[in-house]
């Protein structure tokens, strides 16, 4: 009867939701977080993961029962039902997916915004964009808009110089290069990267950051770290035979512990 | 409802397709093989604007292009795809000998547009790894220069074609005459383009 | 203007090589040259399958200790590069857009045969040389993707060999598409209408305008770059002046349409398999049309979230997001589609039935997980990881090549006369189903917690999960098998299929098995409703194969 069907169809829809929701707060799939940045994107992360447990556990339900049901018995002849369509189902199943692709978006559109993602192109510091090597992408990570911009003074800057095979970094404060990033912890870091000969990436996993540091064209990552620890940095573009060992670490500290490594490395007094 | 129709309730009076005669339709595939290229065009158009817009290569470094000769070359194409199509014209008619000059006016102008990119080439005070614009400047003349160079030559195939008596491009085997046509008008659309682009702009 | 052609122009019959010869000659048949591309496919398939495996050895472990680095890059290049322009894109389309596109449209032949014929034999060739290119100076080791500048850097012999055999593949691709496009608009059999076209048919002319689109813009990038490897030019070369994300922009204009010129075709064959083995018409005919056509439009605009991490503006990764994200819409249409083309059928679970269910099931995982990487934020973090890995082998994996298995299960008997044997059909779905899945399933958590692609060396915390990924690479490759013994054993020795085995509609299933040179005795049959099936429609009894 359909009212029997209806009714299966709103229960089974309903212990679907609420197995998509739990199973996303209970499968963990990703790793440790921190910086300012990861549970913004473990939010976005969470949400795409129970609508995919909805979609996809549905759909294979539906095939496997289809199978099940529907199958040919033994010495059975004749055809299934004779059903073309079925225009209101179509305008459902239309409509259904364009709301959720469409909140999909602009929910990822307020996580990428929360990230930082709206940054406007940075320029050199007089605003000017004279030569190619001004021009400066922004990368994610730098937090809203209106929040404090990049160049504000509590923000740590530091220069990466990718090559292969292997992540350089300079502290202009000081004068200190080193092969390791360190970092203090809850201070945003403004990290300008340049490549010397292929495209490289800079990926911290714990961090939910990646950008490509490019030949001939700076880019820029900020960061936050909210999390005491050694993290890996990951090259995450294929740059030669060596990719897969071109890895390094960021040391978050406390800020003291931060500082006696900045003086006890740095080339000048400080 | 049967979806399958007996052959005997069949009574469609239209020409049987899989029988030997049917519509013509090369000229259909050249046409989109002729859309195919133009793509590749369109991919050498869409790097060279970025390039222009992206990778400045500072105020000393861009040549100013001598327009006299390119707009030669704009004039002869585009003549050419007149005297062409006045060939074309012509073959209609089946007045073959005069077909036959035009398309040699034509060919000949392929020709001349041919030479007098070779001597904008050796004029020209940039080479090809000079720097960025002057290896796209070098690769889309380049590749346009290889299509008139192709064209020219199946003018002038076409021109034996319909010079040997009873030749095999005559009034009723027009298609290689249309197509080499089509793909003339093709090149010459082309040009137009680059010009705009590379040389006005 | 109407001419008189021969429709085979080819040589006088007794010129003509017979039997199995036929197959390695330059024929005009359409039947012969898509069995050519679907058995030249297969080898290669199994060639780019052998490097797979080997990738998935030396992933057992989290050194890079089975093959020395440089060769690891060309076997994960030359992977990549065999499977998508000599397995997948010419089977799909070529071998049985060709073998199936004539018969769908009354017609006796492809629109140009000769074309046909050059563009099958572009592929053995370019196959060739990207193979030996191993063998004499060391193959492109850049990636499928052949970015600059390492593309520029790497040894130039390996990486120009590369360009000129995807040239190659990209022209026969090419000549493909122009022969499709016209078959189906210009040489449909009188009386039939372009909405009464089997779906395929409707699939193979959405992907045919992708490839006349997309592939020449690849062929203009791939010369491009070649001119910076031998000539020194910077067109993406930053020391020279050049800019790497342009390089970026224009291959990924034609790459990705390839991947919708890899699934179009598949999501076609589906339709015409669905119906049959579920004895129930298609459901939804018209929106499944314009969803093709929906995905053919939304498919031209949404390359660059290929590049979300390389250096973009924000306004163009919002952009890119929100179009990747709407087609979702059209292809999800076309899945629940078919589920209701299952739903109340009498189903046959046999071969064909159960690699297009698989297909259903691996394909939503797939376009899941592509719909969270359209999300610019989502796909910062997972950007080049394994996590993309498992993402694109459910849709070319568990999409496509399940399709193709399915299909041949499906058309084995016309291809052949005979039938394949069901129970090995069912073992090999299994095999492959689980393998497939045991391989590329924790692939996502891989990429999730740090795992970077193309290395050959990783965290040691990773170990476990990449045996597991191995073992199920090692069912897969296994599979096959029990697949190629069906194979044989069928050719050889099995049961006479008879016209049609299935009881199906569609023309291919009006004449004998295999057809003959014309196609059918006769005239063309005229099918204006390929999909008639169903309780109301049949006035026969039906005689049904398990």
């Amino acid at each position: 009867m359909p009212k029997l069907s209806a009714i299966i169809t709103l229960t089974s829809s309903l212990i679907l939701g609420v197995g998509g929701v739990w199973i996303a707060y209970n499968v963990d799939m990703l790793p440790a977080s921190a910086s300012i940045n990861a549970p913004v994107y473990d939010e976005l992360y969470r949400v795409l993961f129970i609508i995919g447990c909805i979609l996809f556990i549905g759909m294979t339900a539906l095939v496997i029962y289809s199978l099940i049901q529907f199958r040919r018995r033994p010495g059975e002849t004749g055809d299934g039902i004779d059903l073309e369509g079925n225009i209101t189902l179509e305008i459902f199943w239309t409509a259904v997916p364009a709301i959720v692709v469409l909140f999909v978006g602009l929910y990822s559109y307020d996580i990428y915004d929360r990230m930082g993602g709206m940054q406007p192109l940075m320029h050199d510091h007089n605003g000017h964009m004279e030569s190619q090597n001004e021009r400066v992408w922004g990368g994610i990570g730098s937090g809203p808009v209106e929040a404090a911009s990049s160049s504000n003074s509590s923000s740590l800057p530091i220069e990466l110089t990718a090559m292969q095979f292997a992540f350089i970094f300079h502290y202009p404060k000081g004068d200190i290069i080193t092969g390791e990033l360190h970092v203090p912890i809850g201070r945003e870091v403004s990290l300008k990267m340049e490549s010397k000969d292929v495209i490289h990436a800079f990926w911290v996993p714990q961090f939910r950051l990646k950008q490509d540091v490019i030949p001939g064209q700076p880019t820029i990552l900020n960061f936050t770290p909210t999390k005491k620890g050694n993290f890996p940095i990951v090259c995450a573009e294929l740059c030669g035979p060596y990719h897969g060992g071109m890895r390094s670490n960021v040391i978050v500290d406390e800020q003291e512990d931060f500082d006696n490594w900045l003086r006890e490395n740095s080339k000048e007094s400080i | 409802m049967t979806s399958i129709i007996p052959k005997e309730q069949s009574s469609e009076n239209k020409k049987d397709l899989s029988t030997e005669e049917h519509e013509d339709f090369r000229l259909f595939g050249l046409i989109a093989f002729l859309i195919a290229d133009g793509m590749t065009f369109a991919g050498f158009f869409a790097a060279y604007l970025t390039f222009k817009a992206v990778n400045p290569i500072g105020p000393d470094a861009i040549y100013e292009l001598e327009l006299p000769l390119p707009t030669l070359n704009t004039v002869l194409l585009l003549v050419s795809s007149f005297t062409f199509h006045k060939a074309g014209k012509l073959l209609e008619k089946s007045e073959s000998k005069k077909c036959q000059k035009w398309l040699l006016i034509t060919g000949a102008l392929g020709v001349a547009f041919l030479v007098s990119q070779m001597f904008e080439y050796f004029t020209l005070p940039f080479g090809l790894t000079d720097n960025l614009f002057a290896s796209t400047f070098y690769a889309l003349t380049g590749f346009h220069g290889l299509h008139v160079t192709l064209g020219s030559i199946m003018i002038m195939i076409i021109w034996w074609q319909t010079r040997i008596p009873g030749g095999r491009v005559n009034q009723e085997n027009k298609f290689p005459f249309e197509a080499v046509e089509l793909y003339w008008h093709f090149v010459d659309g082309i040009w137009v383009v680059l010009f705009i682009i590379l040389y006005l702009l | 203007m109407t001419i008189s052609l021969k429709p085979n122009n080819s040589p006088p019959e007794r010129l003509q090589p017979t039997g199995w010869l036929k197959y390695l000659s330059f024929s005009l048949d359409h039947k012969v040259i898509g069995l050519q591309y679907l058995v030249c496919g297969f080898l290669f398939y199994l060639i780019g399958g052998s490097l797979a495996g080997a990738i998935r050895v030396e992933l057992t472990s989290p050194l890079s200790d089975f093959m020395p680095r440089e060769v690891y890059n060309q076997v994960l290049t030359l992977h990549g590069t065999i499977m998508i322009f000599l397995w997948i894109v010419p089977v799909v389309n070529g071998a049985f857009g060709n073998y199936l596109i004539p018969f769908y449209v009354g017609a006796r032949d492809m629109a140009f045969p000769r074309l046909n014929a050059v563009a099958f034999w572009l592929i053995p060739p370019s196959g060739l040389m990207l193979i030996t290119s191993y063998f004499i100076n060391g193959a492109a080791q850049s990636g499928w993707t052949a970015y600059p500048p390492l593309s520029i850097t790497t040894p130039a012999a390996g990486q120009i060999i590369w360009i000129l055999s995807v040239l190659l593949l990209g022209g026969s691709s090419i000549f493909g598409g122009i022969n499709f496009i016209a078959t189906i608009l210009k040489l449909r059999r009188p009386g039939l209408k372009l909405m009464q076209l089997p779906m395929y048919c409707w699939a193979m002319l959405g992907t045919s305008i992708l490839v006349v689109l997309s592939t020449p813009v690849l062929a203009g990038t791939l010369i491009l770059l070649s001119f910076d490897i031998v000539a020194h030019t910077g067109f993406f070369n930053p020391s020279l002046g050049g800019n790497v994300i342009v390089y970026q922009h224009l291959f990924w204009f034609y790459s990705h349409p390839a991947v919708y010129i890899m699934v179009l075709p598949a999501f076609g064959l589906v339709s015409e398999i669905l119906p049959i083995h579920s004895r129930k018409p298609l459901f939804g005919y018209t929106t499944m049309v314009f969803s093709i056509m929906g995905i053919v439009v939304l498919g031209l605009v949404v390359w660059a979230h290929h590049m979300f991490t390389s250096g973009t503006p924000p306004w163009m990764r919002l952009f890119f997001t929100i179009a990747t994200a709407f087609i979702a819409v059209p292809t999800g249409i076309k899945f629940f589609n078919w589920v209701a083309t299952l739903w109340g059928g009498k189903i046959s679970l046999n071969g064909a039935m159960l690699f297009s269910c698989g297909f259903i099931i691996n394909f939503v995982l797939g376009g899941i997980t592509g719909v969270a990487l359209a999300q610019v934020p989502f796909d910062v973090h997972v950007h080049d990881t394994y996590f993309v890995v498992a993402h694109f082998h459910y849709i070319v994996y568990g999409g496509s090549v399940f399709v193709i298995f399915s299909s041949i299960y499906h058309w084995f008997p016309k291809f052949t006369g005979k039938m394949l044997n069901e129970n090995l059909g069912r073992f090999h779905f299994i095999i492959t189903f689980i393998g497939f899945n045991l391989c590329f399933a924790p692939q996502h958590w891989l990429g999730l917690n740090g795992m970077p692609r193309r290395v050959a060396e990783y965290d040691p915390q990773f170990q476990l999960i990449n045996q597991i990924s191995s073992v199920g690479a090692l069912l897969m490759a296994l599979s096959t098998l029990p697949f190629l013994w069906n194979i044989f054993q069928s050719i050889l020795y099995g049961d006479e299929a008879g016209d049609n085995p299935w009881n199906a509609l569609t023309p291919e299933w009006l004449t004998s098995s295999p057809p003959p040179v014309e196609n059918w005795e006769g005239e063309a049959p005229l099918v204006i409703e390929p999909y008639g099936y169903g309780e109301k429609n049949s006035n026969e009894p039906q005689e049904v194969n398990k």
